[in-house]
């Protein structure tokens, strides 16, 4: 018998106060002056409550580099962004492309027990882009893996692409590309634009991705299959999802909290802390996507979480890693980038994500019989992003010194706290 | 002003101050004793990332005629570049003292990351496909002895525009000291947006003879030939064609106009034997004023720029 939590006064998705009773896992409750004796109360007044969030895209570093980070940390980190719900991506070493290294990040996942780890598989052997990994052993695992991506390399073969598509068809599986034709991308440090003319910095054009989807639309419609875009950066590339959403082709699309909010000029310090791949875009860019985000032409927010150790980001911009950390911030950045839209907010960074990668207890509003996974937002909140505060065990965050608005307060993961009063529970 | 990482860096004030002075150190060349005690006790590294034998030694003889104690940190080859990491090297030359670091590397912005981890001036000798803003100084000096000023000049920068450190600099300070910039060369070198990246009013040209008959300096950028496997242009011979100076194009220029090569040339691709030692030629006037300049900006930058 675990403890029941009795909230008190939460505004449910931003509507009116409401007590919310969580026992057994589950929202027992949901009405005004509820009451249950012995239940832990939670003030929530003035907090909203949200289903719990729901990240397609993080790299948790483990199996590899648990010097970037763990699956551990991730998940700490994780469920004090208001997570409950995480997709690990398969660019680990080893390569996320067997069954056994998929289980294996699974249980890392349940064992850490502060979200829940929904390991991605690889597309392909090694990420190698050249034969298609066991993703049928994959999706029959203990991990139940359901995402493929080989996310961090594009599958640029058009015929293994169309391939990939078809073949995971057979248990509904899906295929996230990061869109990214590598001919096109030699050597390529950032957008490719006036900034990049400035510091003499190798272009990354934005037909470098445009084109990719448009070729994966065009071979998901052809071969009637899902696909997922991984981090949409492009103005054009949002023109390409509203042609192919438009005749009913099924593709889902993401954009990450950064390319929402910052722009390739950051990088005139040269500080790699700004470099990522795709690379921050135009102002012009930005400002489509949150058009595209707000219409429903992306349907996802997700985070692209890229720990990196010190020494792959203190370095010449050329050398070092591409990423940025994520998970702590993405409420934040959105609240800031989109402002208190909190169905809009619910559904961009719960729902969708949670359809989309099949986690059926996840992504659904707190209601009777619901699974309790929830979290607590205070939105009046502000706070000065420190990186040395981060749970992440890197510190590679875009926004140091950055006054973002809103704080977690509360998450619950089937009804046990992970993050009470702002800090982890464990 | 600190550091020296930008073309950028400079106001005219402060660039025309550098060429005056620039002008004084010339005068020390002249001198049976070519040294001037102005940075004694003053220790100057060159930390040099890629080969380059001329820049290094230029900078080493501007150090040493104004008397600063020389540490050449060659790091390719060397320890240093096997392993250590920038902000370790920057640290060791922290620790060593080191009033001025003069750094040539590889990747862009190398120079100011350094500059953020030293105490000491950084001068940049030549990042990536960045800039070489000392390069543009003696250009610039160049331009004004041969031509008696800057500003309402016409500059005719040809050739591999895109991967040329020389050329952002040079429009970064020609737009400052108000010369007229026109890019020259394939649409396949020209970066995207170089009108408006750097100096408002920079032109782009792809036809060289179309532009020569108004120019006072042609600028003639070295085309190294690998970028031909990477579908730049087709063929050396076809480079040469459409985008070389010969003598019938040095030919179409005004009388006074000069041209001007940043070195090492390639001799038949970009520039013909008969235009690199005509008269027009200041290939070797950019030599000798590249030691004037580099010891003004020296100069400046440890003694003090009010
Ligand atoms: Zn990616």
């Amino acid at each position: 018998m675990t403890e029941s939590y009795l909230i008190r006064g939460a505004r449910v998705v931003g509507g009116e106060p409401a007590d919310l009773l969580l026992r057994d896992g589950v929202v027992a409750e949901v009405g005004r002056g509820l009451t249950a004796a012995g239940a832990r109360v939670v003030d929530a007044d003035g907090l909203v409550a949200l289903p719990g969030l729901v990240d397609l895209h993080t790299h948790l570093r483990e199996p590899g580099r648990e010097d970037a980070e763990t699956v551990e940390t991730g998940s700490r980190a994780a469920a004090l962004g208001g997570y409950t719900a995480v997709c690990a991506m398969a660019n680990t070493s080893p390569v996320a492309d067997t069954a056994g290294v998929v289980e294996q990040v699974w249980r890392l996942g349940r064992e850490a027990g502060l979200v829940d780890v929904q390991p991605i598989g690889a597309v392909t052997v090694g990420l190698a882009g050249e034969q298609l990994a066991e993703l049928g052993a994959m999706a029959t695992s203990a991990a139940r893996v359901r995402i493929f991506s080989d996310d961090g390399n594009c599958v640029a073969d058009p015929r293994l692409m169309r391939r990939a598509l078809e073949y995971v068809k057979a248990f509904d599986g899906i295929i996230a590309q990061h869109a990214e034709e590598p001919r096109l991308t030699v050597g390529a440090q950032m957008h490719e634009g006036e900034v990049a003319t400035r510091l003499g910095l190798t272009g990354w054009p934005a037909v470098a991705e445009e084109a990719i989807i448009a070729r994966d639309v065009l071979l998901a419609g052809h071969v009637d299959s899902r696909l997922h875009v991984c981090h949409v950066s492009t103005a054009g590339s949002v023109e390409v999802l509203r042609h192919a959403k438009a005749r009913g082709i099924r593709v889902t699309a993401e954009v990450t909290p950064h390319h929402l909010f910052l722009t390739d000029e950051r990088a005139e310090s040269y500080d790699p802390v700004f470099k990522v791949n795709p690379p921050l875009r135009t102002a012009a860019d930005v400002a489509a996507l949150r058009q595209a985000l707000v219409d429903g032409i992306i349907d996802v927010v997700a985070t692209d979480h890229a720990p990196h150790a010190l020494e792959d980001k203190e370095c010449e911009w050329a050398y070092a890693r591409p990423g940025m950390l994520g998970l702590e911030t993405a409420l934040s950045v959105l609240l800031e980038v989109v402002g208190e839209r909190w169905d809009l907010i619910a559904e961009r960074m719960s729902r969708a994500p949670a359809r989309i990668a099949g986690l059926t207890e996840h992504g659904r509003d707190p209601a009777p019989g619901v699974p309790a996974n929830l979290t607590l937002v205070d939105p009046a909140a502000r706070r000065t992003v420190d990186p040395g505060e981060l749970a992440s065990r890197s510190r590679n965050t875009p926004y140091a010194g950055m006054t973002l608005p809103g704080r977690v307060v509360a998450t619950f993961l089937r009804g046990e706290p992970t993050v009470l009063d702002g800090k982890a529970v464990k | 002003m600190r550091h020296l990482l930008s073309g950028a860096d400079l106001d005219a004030d402060t660039a025309t101050l550098i060429l005056d002075t620039a002008a004084e150190m010339a005068t020390v060349a002249g001198r049976e004793v070519k040294k001037l005690p102005a940075l004694r006790g003053r220790t100057v590294v060159n930390l040099f990332y890629e080969d380059s034998t001329r820049t290094r030694i230029s900078f080493e003889a501007a150090a040493k005629r104004l008397s600063a104690d020389v540490i050449n940190f060659s790091a390719k080859g060397s320890s240093v570049s096997k392993g250590e990491s920038l902000k370790d090297t920057a640290l060791t030359l922290q620790a060593m003292g080191a009033d001025a670091v003069v750094v040539r590397h590889p990747a862009a912005g190398a120079p100011h990351r350094l500059a953020t981890w030293v105490d000491g001036s950084v001068i940049n000798a030549g990042d990536g496909t960045h800039e070489h803003p000392t390069q543009a100084l003696l250009d610039a000096y160049t331009m004004r002895s041969r031509l008696g000023r800057i500003a309402g000049l016409h500059v005719a920068v040809v050739g591999d525009v895109l991967h040329s450190r020389v050329a952002r600099s040079n429009v970064l300070l020609l737009g400052t000291l108000g010369a007229k910039v026109t890019l020259v060369g394939p649409p396949t070198l020209i970066p995207v947006d170089i009108g408006t990246a750097l100096a408002p009013g920079t032109e782009v040209s792809y036809d060289l003879d179309a532009v020569l008959p108004t120019a006072d300096v042609v600028m003639m950028l070295r085309v190294q030939w690998e970028r031909m496997a990477d579908s730049y242009f087709p063929s050396a011979r076809e480079y040469a064609r459409r985008y070389g100076l010969d003598g019938p194009r040095m030919r179409r220029l005004p009388d006074h106009a000069i041209v001007m090569h940043p070195g090492p040339m390639n001799r038949g691709m970009e520039i013909t034997p008969e235009v690199a030692d005509s008269p027009r030629s200041t290939i070797v006037e950019q030599v000798t004023n590249g030691v004037s300049v580099r010891m003004a900006v020296l100069y400046l930058l440890l003694g003090g720029m009010t």
